[in-house]
């Protein structure tokens, strides 16, 4: 298990002393993201929240303000040079993001709202037309309720079943148990790339070797992948991948699903309206090619634009090193925050992107929140969209901290003196 | 620290360790479960409540945060051997107390005990932490018999 991660993504051992690992200048990108400039409360904010959404550079907010100022207007409909350019940066913001997913052809990225829409697009698109009574789908005990509920649903329309891979108490997943779930009436596996609990990255490429051999296609939730790792699709070797734009230093309302062609072509629509027929009359349509016939209407063009100047923004720097730092930094973290009194880490596997779910004993986590809150810390608090994860860890709620590469280590060290003001503020 | 002082005083702090009342009554004609599930906080109020109206007795159980646990805490004292009407009247006041304006001046005769809670105001997210008990304990003598209410 650990030696499948490991190969996912070589860990950069960390050099004693370097305060900057993976080469990038912190200080200089931290200058790029203007709400980091601001104070909350009277203090610097220090924004540990990225796993629910990620701040914007300068370049992304710029770029959606020059759409709007210099070439708004509807795309594939005009003959105008407005439509034509805004049609031009829509699909070449496509071909970026294409490219940053190494995805074998733009045409397969499809723009949507976002992971959640992604997810319900494939249960009703690739599932429901082929699943019936005695099939199943596979999802993990780790899973956002984004990646659980919509097969629920579909299970429900379908009389499918549905499995849960189990995890241990570090947070992995039981591969053994993953193996003998597959079988022949297995329709598709639902699995996070990385969880926005535990930080688990899940070998994907070794699951969907496992699926593809019983005839099982592979959606992977990626909006805590993406954000964190390098995404190679073909290397991962998955049939789906979904992401959201706001996790990924973009805006939001757009997120993009990936999908081999094969099985994009052979889907049909999942919502009707304009855009995404081919002709239309009265008694029917056809319906256009992919990614067009999953866009139906007015997509959200300035969301597309300025994803793909935070994709942009992004390979400045490269995911490789973005990875190294922040494999740096978590293990900073860990080890600041290992040794506070009558704490409980959640989330222990080897090779985890950089998310630090825990518990104290004695302070609820909603507590935790709103002190933190006052030293200006941002972290979330509750159940994270994840309630059976909080089950399976005994625990009605967890706070997590979450780093972004423009976090610091001076910022875990106010995070750890603001931990520390808890157990003063609630006594005990 | 002192918006924090305001929210998370003594009184708060001591139903937080120390819950009266804490624990489910065998018995209890009425019970009704409260759930947040924005946070997590999940408490069950139990009551008895005899042929004039009043409230007997009134436990509660559960797990929250600490505001939660006191205002439940609290909330039983205050309504025990009380009637359903004067337990129901004590809900309003504490809703318009933790809802209103940060500046408006806490009638201490009107609120009493709960005046403790005025820091709430402060924090709008916790609002429905501090009410949690309340619309459970309400619901419960509406006799909504054994189902869930939420605030979220
Ligand atoms: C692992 C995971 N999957 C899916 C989602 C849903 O993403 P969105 O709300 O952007 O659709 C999230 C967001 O919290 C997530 O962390």
């Amino acid at each position: 298990m650990t030696v499948t991660v490991a190969q996912q993504r070589p860990m950069i051992s960390p050099q004693v002393g370097q305060t900057t690992g993976g080469g990038l200048d912190v200080e200089s990108i931290r200058r790029d993201f203007p709400i980091l400039g601001r104070a909350v409360r009277d203090r610097r904010l220090i924004y540990l929240d990225n796993a629910a959404t990620t701040q914007k550079p300068r370049s992304v907010i710029e770029a959606i303000e020059r759409f709007y100022e210099e070439d708004n207007a509807n795309i594939h409909r005009g003959v105008h040079l407005l439509s034509q350019q805004a049609t031009f940066a829509y699909e070449r913001a496509r071909g970026r993001i294409a490219t940053f997913i190494n995805a074998p052809e733009s045409s397969e990225c499809i723009f949507l709202r976002g992971t959640t829409e992604a997810t319900n697009l494939v249960a009703h698109g690739y599932c429901r037309p082929r699943c019936g009574p005695g099939d199943e789908i596979i999802i993990t005990h780790m899973e956002h309720h984004s990646n659980i509920v919509p097969w629920q649903l579909l299970c429900e329309a379908t009389g499918a079943t549905l499995r849960v891979v189990p995890i241990d108490d570090e947070g992995v997943l039981d591969l053994k148990e993953y193996e003998s779930l597959l079988n022949d009436k297995t329709c598709l596996v639902a699995v996070a790339h990385a969880s926005n609990v535990l930080g688990t990255v899940n070998p994907i490429r070794q699951m969907s070797e496992f699926a593809h051999r019983h005839g099982a296609v592979v959606f992977v939730d990626g909006a805590q992948g993406a954000p964190h790792l390098p995404v190679d699709v073909q290397e991962l070797g998955c049939d789906f991948y979904a992401f959201s734009g706001h996790k990924l230093f973009g805006p939001t309302g757009i997120g993009v699903l990936w999908g081999q062609h094969a099985l994009l072509d052979d889907m049909s629509p999942y919502e009707g309206g304009g855009s995404m027929i081919q002709s239309v009359t009265l008694e029917s349509s056809t319906y256009a090619d992919v990614p067009t016939r999953f866009e139906a209407g007015t997509p959200d063009i300035s969301g597309a634009i300025g994803l793909s100047a935070a994709v942009d923004y992004l390979n400045r720097f490269g995911m490789e090193a973005i990875a190294a730092y922040e494999d740096e930094l978590l293990e900073y973290a860990h080890q600041r925050l290992a040794d506070v009194d009558g704490i409980r880490l959640i989330g222990t596997a080897p090779g985890k992107v950089s998310v630090v779910a825990f518990a104290l004993a004695d302070a609820h986590p909603h507590d935790i929140g709103t002190i933190l809150d006052m030293e200006g810390i941002a972290v979330r608090t509750g159940h994270h969209c994840a309630q059976p994860l909080m089950s399976r860890f005994g625990v009605p709620a967890m706070a997590r901290a979450s780093f972004a590469f423009y976090n610091t280590r001076d910022e875990v060290d106010a995070l750890v003196t603001g931990i520390g003001k808890i157990r003063e503020v609630l006594g005990g | 620290m002192t918006e924090l002082r305001e929210l998370y005083q003594q009184v708060i702090l001591d139903h937080n360790r120390n819950p009266r009342n804490f624990g489910a009554l065998e018995n209890a004609d009425r019970h009704k479960e409260g759930y947040n599930p924005l946070c997590g906080d999940h408490l069950h109020i139990y009551l008895n409540v005899d042929g004039e109206d009043l409230i007997t007795d009134i436990h509660f159980d559960g797990s929250g945060c600490a505001i939660s646990k006191a205002s439940a805490s609290l909330m039983t004292q205050m309504v025990k051997g009380k009637t359903a009407q004067e337990a129901r009247d004590a809900f309003e006041r504490f809703q318009s107390l933790v809802t209103s304006e940060m500046d408006t001046p806490v009638d201490l005769e009107e609120v009493g005990k709960l005046a403790v809670f005025a820091g709430v105001r402060e924090f709008p997210m916790r609002v429905k932490c501090a009410t949690l008990a309340w619309h459970t304990m309400k619901s419960a003598l509406d006799g909504k018999h054994d189902s869930q209410i939420t605030t979220e």
